[in-house]
């Protein structure tokens, strides 16, 4: 049982079990998945479809995370990727041919993947701190996508493109078979292939990283542009969905969702050991509560308050100082020691 | 000697922590006016006791009374404010501020809440001229070597009317002339009555300074002494609590093989760094690197391994001319290389073990290229048990290790590559003198296994011990080149270190 | 025995901390001058002030950050905070309440805000990231909750606010809002120069487990400048309401970004130690000018505004790179 409790992924469990429980109190047949039409509908296949973004950016950002950087300019990317299939969709003659609706979206995934480069390139090659670097392109990006629509709500009339965010394949919705593939190839790479051990260190020590002989340049720059792909991916599903790109207010905040979403699935802002899983757990319980907000009749005024709340006790109960303050009452003995040191070296 | 009243007397310190006792019945006092080391091995339990007399941990047991006075600090600040003054190992000032700051912040001289600037650089001034150092105050601390950094910490202790002055391993990277200045400092405090606590992993320094000692093993009390009537070797054996035949054992060095030359450095340099150098290093050879700190040993090792790139000169590599322009290329020809700086460029803190252990060789291998489990688990098995690392388990966070144990991971990182060339800048530092003798046997071993090993240390006996043949670096050159025959000394080579000359 | 002068390894660093700041007060001025030759009726001293009253609640929201930054932490909340401030005025003066009782309440709700999010981000180590991050979906929150609408501001102490200009003589004038924001960033630079909570705040973005050991109070400087933070806000939401004289919860959405723009761009490092406010002056002013630049050009569009920020910020922290990195490598 202790073993159970002490599992990382432990509380982020109980609080998306808790939302679901809530919501199958307010809503008769939560639950029921149904078939129709081929499709399978359903209240827990809506939150994976209208989560299938939100996780697909949380996944680049945990890697991200985890060499200790931070991605602020996904939601300008969401932006300008949408923006710039919509404009290549909308220039063609057939706006349905397959052809040109694949075009579009390659030439926005080539330059989501371009955006992460530059945002690689800032971080590891001038060696501006993360945060800062990305900010860059947060403030801009949301200029260029508007550049590129030229301010205006580009709308599309393509069923090619539909299919992307708002279609069906398998009788799943075609989002949530985007997200799986990413996720295991993600998954893949960093687990199997020993990709998540370099970024671990990476992130834990970068200069440590480098004599013992790893590229961190390369890994950065690599994770940064991956981040970049999965940011333009989920544009790319947000616009189809909508059939249309809105420069100004796509993927706004998506960021802050994210990196919520990766902290809430216990991966530490401070970068070294990530957590896919706990990512994904944490996006589910962002889009449970938004969900659970509307199925409850709580006024939709209200969800920013809800998501607060829940961030707040999620993050709370995950802080080792906050639980050994409130449950144990007793001061901390070790990590005084441990965790400040590393801090303490004066750059003589 | 007639024994003034104790200023601080400890008594039954007890302090637990979650599955460790880190300090069980410990007594400890201080006279005014002494220099009092506090002995033991890494794990002794020397922070503990340090940190719970100066409010960073409560006590479970025992009582601490200073000036007679029964006393419970609740934080550094409050212990501060008693008089009892600590400096740290690492500087623990405000690089970003400036020295006056760093002397006065949190009791500024103020005039209606108003910071006083003029009067504060004054006294500053005033402050550290009392300790011969003439500094310009209102420079930013960062502008100053690690040395003043330090002298700038105990000054500000000193003014802070500290009655005991703390100073844990202050000494750990200052070299030779900052120390003897350091030394004087301190010996110009006792006279003033202040009582020094002093922690130090140079047992020279120790006999040099220190008027008594109290020495600790596993969280308990072995006992006090006066540091006049205790041999080096009786310390030594009370700190291990053992009889420390290892450290001699080693003594008879085979001379080097005729070999092959594995690496041929010629006027290899990097400006601002180290001075162009020629040197050859045999397969199977130990190469010492004799030489104070600052004076270009690190950069020669960085050099040889592309942690730097070289500015001038060429480096053979096994007879193929190379450029090393990065570390991974070094790896890929089976260099290796341990820095001094553990904490910062060895250890991935929040890794296991086991992956801090197979992190090169994977690096080599390139993350497309996983080392299957199995293998990973033989492999760090192996090493686990050939290096004696405690506790044997490769699941657990490599930061929860104690100094030595952590050395011998990083030594394990790099032999699972099988080098060619092992460069060891400093490994025995800061560990305990059990893990250094372990340490010292296998460098031996590997030389005989035919692996070279380029073997840099401030202890000169330590180099003298092991190495075929030493350089001696001065001023960042390469000053001389040594065989290590029985005419070498460590008389030999710290004169050769102060005079610079060839001999 | 001689000291110890010849271990000095001195560099000459000393006027480098003032470097970032210089470089902003040229680009101010070479835009300014560029502007003038530009565009007629530019290069008067109107511009300016007309600058600093219609960015005075950013100059106000910008001191709080940078007390925060100065630390080392970051505060996301401030744009929501102030938004809060101006739907409580509006809806407060609506409901009948006397301008000053509402203006002291609000400013007091913004202190405890911060106060709570630094209590929090202390005690309880979370990253101030993701505490102000949740401080901001609160106060966007509560926001909403008091109304989803526009609420206009009739109160006669308010619009006198907003319709009065001071005049300094000659065709020059500010408003008071201006004014207000002129006295907090003196009064702050006086803190963050002259008291031992300013010195306190630089050290402990200098080092904070160094200031624990030199026995600072950290817990009550790091809970002081989130609080301070939470004040300037909802001073700034104050300001704010007396420009737009209405409360709305989607007002000053992204301030928080305009802010610590404003703050890196003034030359403070975001990892803390080192900034001074009167680069964050500088910043809130260069980026007012963009603004004002971009309206005389009169076919720019507005989201090259937001372009213009970005490259700003990037040429900026390059400099920075390039000016302080060299000090900042590995020294022996």
């Amino acid at each position: 049982m202790s073993r159970i409790l002490k599992h990382r992924l432990f509380w982020p469990v109980v609080v998306l079990v808790a939302l679901l429980l809530l919501n199958l109190v307010f809503t008769d047949g939560f639950f029921r998945i149904e078939m129709k039409e081929g499709h399978l509908y359903g209240s827990l296949i809506d939150i994976f479809r209208f989560g299938a973004p939100l996780i697909l950016v949380a996944t680049g950002m945990t890697l991200v995370i985890a060499t200790s950087g931070i991605d602020l300019s996904v939601g300008s990317v969401v932006a300008i990727a949408g923006a710039l299939a919509c404009m290549r969709i909308s220039d063609l003659s057939d706006q349905n041919s397959v052809a040109g609706v694949l075009s579009a979206v390659g030439i926005a995934l080539v330059l989501s993947v371009v955006l992460g480069l530059w945002n690689g390139f800032l971080v590891a090659g001038i060696g501006i701190q993360p945060i800062i670097a990305t900010l860059i392109l947060m403030v801009a990006g949301r200029g260029l996508a508007q550049l590129i629509t030229d301010g205006q709500i580009t709308t599309v009339q393509s069923s090619s493109y539909k299919l992307i965010g708002g279609g069906y394949w398998l009788t799943l919705p075609f989002g949530i078979i985007i997200v799986a593939v990413v996720l295991a190839l993600t998954a893949f790479l960093t687990r199997r292939l020993a990709l998540g051990l370099l970024i671990e260190s990476v992130g834990g020590n970068a200069e440590a990283s480098r004599l013992a002989g790893i590229s961190a340049r390369g890994v950065l720059i690599m994770v940064y542009a991956f981040c970049g792909l999965c940011a333009g991916i989920a544009g790319l599903m947000i616009s189809s969905n909508v059939s249309s790109a809105d420069g100004n207010n796509a993927g706004l905040w998506i960021e802050l969702d994210a990196i919520l979403a990766v902290v809430i699935g216990g991966t530490p802002l401070s970068g070294g050991r990530f957590s896919l899983s706990g990512t994904v757990l944490g996006a589910l319980i962002i889009q449970t509560l938004t969900t659970t907000i509307y199925s409850i009749g709580v006024p939709p005024e209200t969800t920013l308050l809800f998501k607060a709340l829940v961030v707040t006790i999620v993050c709370l109960i995950q802080s080792p100082a906050f639980r050994a303050k409130v449950f144990h009452r007793r001061r901390r003995p070790v990590p005084a020691s441990t965790a400040p040191e590393e801090k303490v070296r004066v750059s003589a | 000697m007639a024994a003034p009243a104790p200023i601080l007397r400890m008594s039954g310190i007890g302090k637990q922590f979650p599955g460790v006792k880190a300090l069980d019945g410990v007594d400890f006092r201080l006279l005014p006016g002494e220099v009092h080391a506090l002995m033991g091995e890494n794990g002794a339990g020397k922070s503990t006791l340090i940190k719970v007399l100066t409010g960073v941990y409560d006590i479970d047991a025992g009582e601490i009374e200073l000036e007679g006075r029964r006393v419970a600090f609740s934080s550094p600040l409050a212990a501060q404010q008693a008089g009892i003054s600590t400096v740290y190992q690492e500087v623990n000032l405000c690089a970003n501020l400036s020295v006056a700051e760093n002397i006065f912040i949190g009791r500024e001289p103020r005039r209606f809440g108003r910071i006083q600037w003029q009067t504060m650089r004054r006294r500053a001034t005033e402050i550290l001229s009392r300790l011969d150092l003439d500094l310009d105050v209102s420079a930013p601390l960062t502008s100053y070597s690690l040395a003043i950094q330090q002298m700038v910490a105990i000054a500000r202790a000193v003014d802070i009317d500290a009655k005991v002055l703390i100073l844990d391993e202050p000494t750990s990277s200052l070299d030779a002339d900052e120390v003897a200045q350091l030394f004087r400092v301190m010996r110009r405090l006792k006279e003033q009555g202040i009582a020094i606590l002093f922690v130090s992993h140079f047992l020279d320094q120790i006999y040099e300074i220190s008027d008594r000692m109290t020495i600790l093993r596993n969280g308990t009390l072995v006992g006090e002494y006066l540091t006049s009537e205790l041999s080096q070797v009786d310390l030594v054996g009370k700190m291990i609590g053992r009889e420390l035949a290892d450290l001699e054992k080693l003594e008879a060095r085979p001379p080097a093989r005729e070999a092959a030359p594995l690496v041929e450095a010629d006027h290899l340099g990097r400006s601002g760094a180290i001075e162009p150098f020629t040197l050859t290093i045999h397969e199977g050879e130990v190469v010492g690197l004799a030489g104070l700190l600052g004076s270009g040993r690190t950069e020669v090792a960085r050099l040889l391994f592309g942690a730097d790139h070289a500015g001038t000169g060429s480096l053979k590599i096994g007879g193929e001319q190379v450029n090393l322009r990065t570390p991974r290329s070094a790896v890929s020809r089976k260099l290796a290389f341990c820095s001094e700086n553990r904490r910062a460029e060895g250890l991935i803190p929040d890794l296991t073990v086991r992956e801090n252990i197979i992190l090169a060789l994977q690096a080599a291998r390139g993350w497309s290229r996983p080392i299957p489990r199995r293998k990973q688990d033989e492999l760090v098995d192996k090493y686990i048990a050939a290096l004696n690392i405690r506790p044997a388990n490769p699941d657990q966070l490599i930061r929860n290790l104690s100094g030595g144990n952590q050395q011998k991971v990083l030594l394990a990182r790099w032999l699972i590559l099988e080098p060619r060339l092992l460069i060891l800048d400093e490994p025995t530092r800061g560990i305990d003198v059990g893990a250094k003798a372990e340490i010292q046997r296998l460098v031996a071993e590997l030389s005989d296994g035919g692996m070279a090993v380029l073997f840099i240390s401030a202890e000169l006996e330590e180099v003298l011990r092991l190495s075929h043949k030493v350089g001696v670096l001065r001023d960042r050159r390469l000053v001389a080149e040594l065989d290590n025959d029985e005419g070498l000394t460590t008389d030999t080579l710290t004169e050769t270190i102060a005079s610079g000359a060839r001999s | 025995m001689t000291g110890i002068t010849g271990l000095l390894d001195r560099r000459r660093t000393v006027p480098q901390k003032y470097i970032p700041v210089l470089v902003t007060a040229g680009l101010f001025v070479a835009m300014f001058v560029a502007g003038g030759i530009r565009y007629e009726n530019f290069a008067t001293g109107q511009i300016i002030l007309n600058v600093f009253i219609d960015n005075a609640f950013l100059l106000v929201v910008a001191v709080g950050m940078t007390f925060v930054i100065l630390t080392g932490g970051i505060d996301l909340s401030v744009g929501s905070v102030v938004a809060l401030a101006t739907m409580l005025s509006a809806s407060l003066l609506k409901d009948g309440w006397p301008a000053f009782a509402v203006m002291a309440l609000v400013l007091v709700i913004g202190a405890v805000l911060g106060l709570a999010m630094g209590a929090i981000i202390h005690y309880f180590e979370i990253q101030p990231f993701i505490v102000t991050l949740a401080g901001m979906f609160l106060a966007r929150g509560l926001c909403y909750t008091i109304s989803t609408e526009s609420i206009p501001i009739d109160n006669p102490t308010f619009t006198d606010i907003a319709q009065t200009r001071i005049n300094f003589g000659g065709d020059l004038s500010v408003t008071p809002s201006a004014l207000i924001a002129v006295a907090v960033v003196l009064i702050a630079a006086y803190v963050l120069h002259y008291t031992r909570l300013g010195r306190n705040v630089y050290a402990t973005g200098g080092s904070e487990q160094s200031a624990l050991l030199m026995g600072l109070p950290v817990a009550r400087t790091k809970i002081a400048v989130y609080t301070i933070s939470g004040f300037c806000s909802a001073l700034g939401g104050l300001l704010f309401a007396f420009y737009s004289l209405s409360g709305y919860g989607l007002s000053a959405v992204g301030m928080e970004l305009d802010a610590i723009a404003a703050v890196v761009i003034g030359g403070t490092l975001l990892t803390g130690g080192s900034g001074f406010l009167l680069g964050t002056v500088l910043g809130v002013l260069v980026l007012g000018l963009i603004q004002t630049i971009i309206s005389f050009e009169g076919t720019l569009s507005s989201w090259w505004t937001k372009i213009f920020i970005g490259l700003l910020l990037f040429v900026f922290i390059l400099l920075q790179r390039v000016f302080s990195g060299g000090s900042r490598r590995r020294a022996p």
